[in-house]
């Protein structure tokens, strides 16, 4: 037997595929173009404005920048061990309260009426006042062994964010079609074995993106424990602005919080992509 | 008799889809339920596996009563096994964790037991490679034989099968009803709900016609299919042989 000889492409398919890649030359020339234009137009009007002299000192200013990066940078690891904490707390409670709110029966109804109760109010209640109140009212009651103000700010965010990411979880338990739980209990497995088992595990995976997402925005949010004191990277750099009578280490405590989140957002984006091409991949 | 439902009552509001239903099924016997759409057959299987809850009337299991507001419904499914039209897998878990849910999690036997048996079953019905597949990779039939071998690992009493080969391309109609006719060959007792007139003849030991709510005509297929009495068999049969299905 002899080799099948390679295929070979007919004229009319060579043809489109020249013209393919001529046409994606010409998009790739045409973006940059544009960005090109687009960018100096933005340059321009910045700075070409009557003030910009006078911002740049105030915000752009590279000595104070590197004088106060170290103390920032000091203020920041706070924040990120604060957000590796938080974040945990936060999703084991939002679970543990969006579980709560699905038992049924007569027995776990002031459970129930409290996770709902509980979900409704630090929805509402915003995140600078239960901080105030944690780490300003809780240890105004002297009672024996509080914890630091750091702690309690960090309870407060806890607190908070697991009311959402409660309904979060909520939205994905209830996502999973009643047919499952059919199946899991048609097996003789029980409520609790079916939710554990084939329940959860869906839920979880299917709402992993707003999760991770919440994550993101609870990240920068760690950095309003300032207001009660501790020495994060919004403090530091508030400090270096009172100090300096400059704003450069706001800047500089921006652009950490937006290098911190990078990674979060990247991975965001990574596992709403997979979640997306499952669904679109057919049941 | 396994199963004995005596005057089964089930409603959805104002709508009455079971209506003093009387049916039993003997010890190794295979009854096909056939009828139009929302005569009630797949409400009968949901019922008698406790998934849905009846109005009124008795429904028995080996002579014990397990409508009973006392029974513990786990423990009756144990022994009850139910497949689905829409096969309803578990899309998180590997082929082989779908079978050994139950047996390790309700039944209690050791990982190792409940994989050597569900090796063995795969093996019986062709699907070994597949065991670490999810179910999206695999096609319907391949996923109904799975979803078979699933209820079965349990050794149930009765087997429930709702229009299992409904939601399959025709081609693939074929793989599943040679498993459930090897099933019958082995003296398991079956319940199915069926549109597959051709297969409920070959398999059937007794063919019930349902119709609004209650068993209207039963006894041999050859009988039910081929000569029934009441006029509304016939005219359910004469639509089924227009649609070329029979």
């Amino acid at each position: 037997m002899s080799p099948t000889p390679p295929y070979r492409l007919s004229d009319v398919q060579q043809d489109r595929i020249s013209f393919r890649r001529r046409k994606a030359v010409r998009s790739v020339l045409l973006a940059a173009l544009s960005t090109a234009i687009v960018g100096t137009l933005l340059g321009v009007l910045v700075t070409g404005a009557p003030g910009w002299d006078r911002v740049r000192q105030s915000f752009f200013d590279p000595r104070i920048a590197r004088e106060w990066l170290p103390e920032i940078l000091e203020g920041l690891w706070l924040n990120v061990r604060m957000l590796v904490f938080c974040a945990i707390a936060a999703l084991a409670l939002g679970l543990l309260i969006a579980v709560l709110r699905t038992l049924r029966g007569p027995v776990f109804f002031p459970v129930r009426a409290l996770a709902t109760l509980y979900t409704y109010s630090f929805r509402g209640l915003p995140l600078i006042i239960v901080i105030y109140l944690m780490a300003f009212g809780v240890p105004g009651l002297r009672l024996q062994g509080t914890p630091s103000v750091t702690v309690l700010g960090g309870a407060a965010i806890v607190i908070t964010y697991g009311a959402y990411l409660a309904e979060v979880f909520r939205a994905g338990i209830e996502s999973v079609h009643p047919s499952q739980i059919a199946a899991a209990r048609s097996l003789g497995l029980t409520y609790r074995q079916s939710m554990r088992f084939v329940v959860l595990p869906q839920a979880v995976r299917r709402v992993a993106p707003p999760l991770l997402n919440d994550t993101v925005a609870l990240q920068k949010d760690v950095g309003l424990i300032s207001l009660a004191g501790p020495i994060d990277a919004i403090r530091a750099a508030q400090i270096g602005v009172a100090q300096t009578a400059n704003f450069t280490p706001y800047v500089v405590a921006g652009v950490l919080f937006v290098l911190l989140a990078l990674p979060l957002i990247g991975i965001t984006d990574w596992v709403t992509l997979r979640a997306a091409r499952r669904q679109n991949a057919g049941t | 008799m396994v199963l004995s439902c005596t005057d089964v009552r089930k409603t959805f509001g104002a709508n009455v889809v079971l209506d003093g239903l009387t049916l039993d099924v003997g010890e190794h016997e295979v009854v096909a339920l056939i009828g139009a759409s929302g005569s009630g057959k797949s409400t009968l299987l949901r019922c008698v596996n406790l998934l849905a809850e009846i109005d009124d009337g008795v429904i028995r299991l080996d002579g014990a009563d397990i409508t009973d507001p006392r029974v513990d419904p786990d423990s009756v499914r144990q022994k009850i096994g139910l497949v689905f039209q829409s096969y309803n897998l578990f899309p998180h878990m590997t082929v082989l964790d779908n079978i050994t849910l139950a047996p390790v999690r309700v039944h209690k036997r050791s990982a190792a037991a409940a994989r050597e048996q569900a090796m063995e079953w795969l093996n019986r019905v062709g699907l070994a490679d597949k065991s670490g597949s999810y179910p999206d990779k695999l096609s319907g039939g391949q996923q109904q034989r799975v979803a078979i071998v699933r209820a079965l690992v349990n050794s149930p009493r009765l087997l429930l099968l709702d229009e299992v080969t409904s939601a399959l391309d025709p081609e693939l109609v074929g793989e599943v009803l040679t498993m459930i006719r090897d099933l019958k060959g082995e003296g398991m007792t079956m319940v199915l709900a069926t549109h597959e007139m051709g297969f409920a003849r070959q398999v059937a030991d007794r063919v019930a016609f349902l119709d609004k709510g209650r068993v209207l005509e039963q006894g041999p297929p050859e009988q039910v299919l081929g000569d029934p009495v009441e006029a509304r068999t016939r005219q359910f049969l004469a639509r089924i042989i227009e649609a070329g299905r029979l």
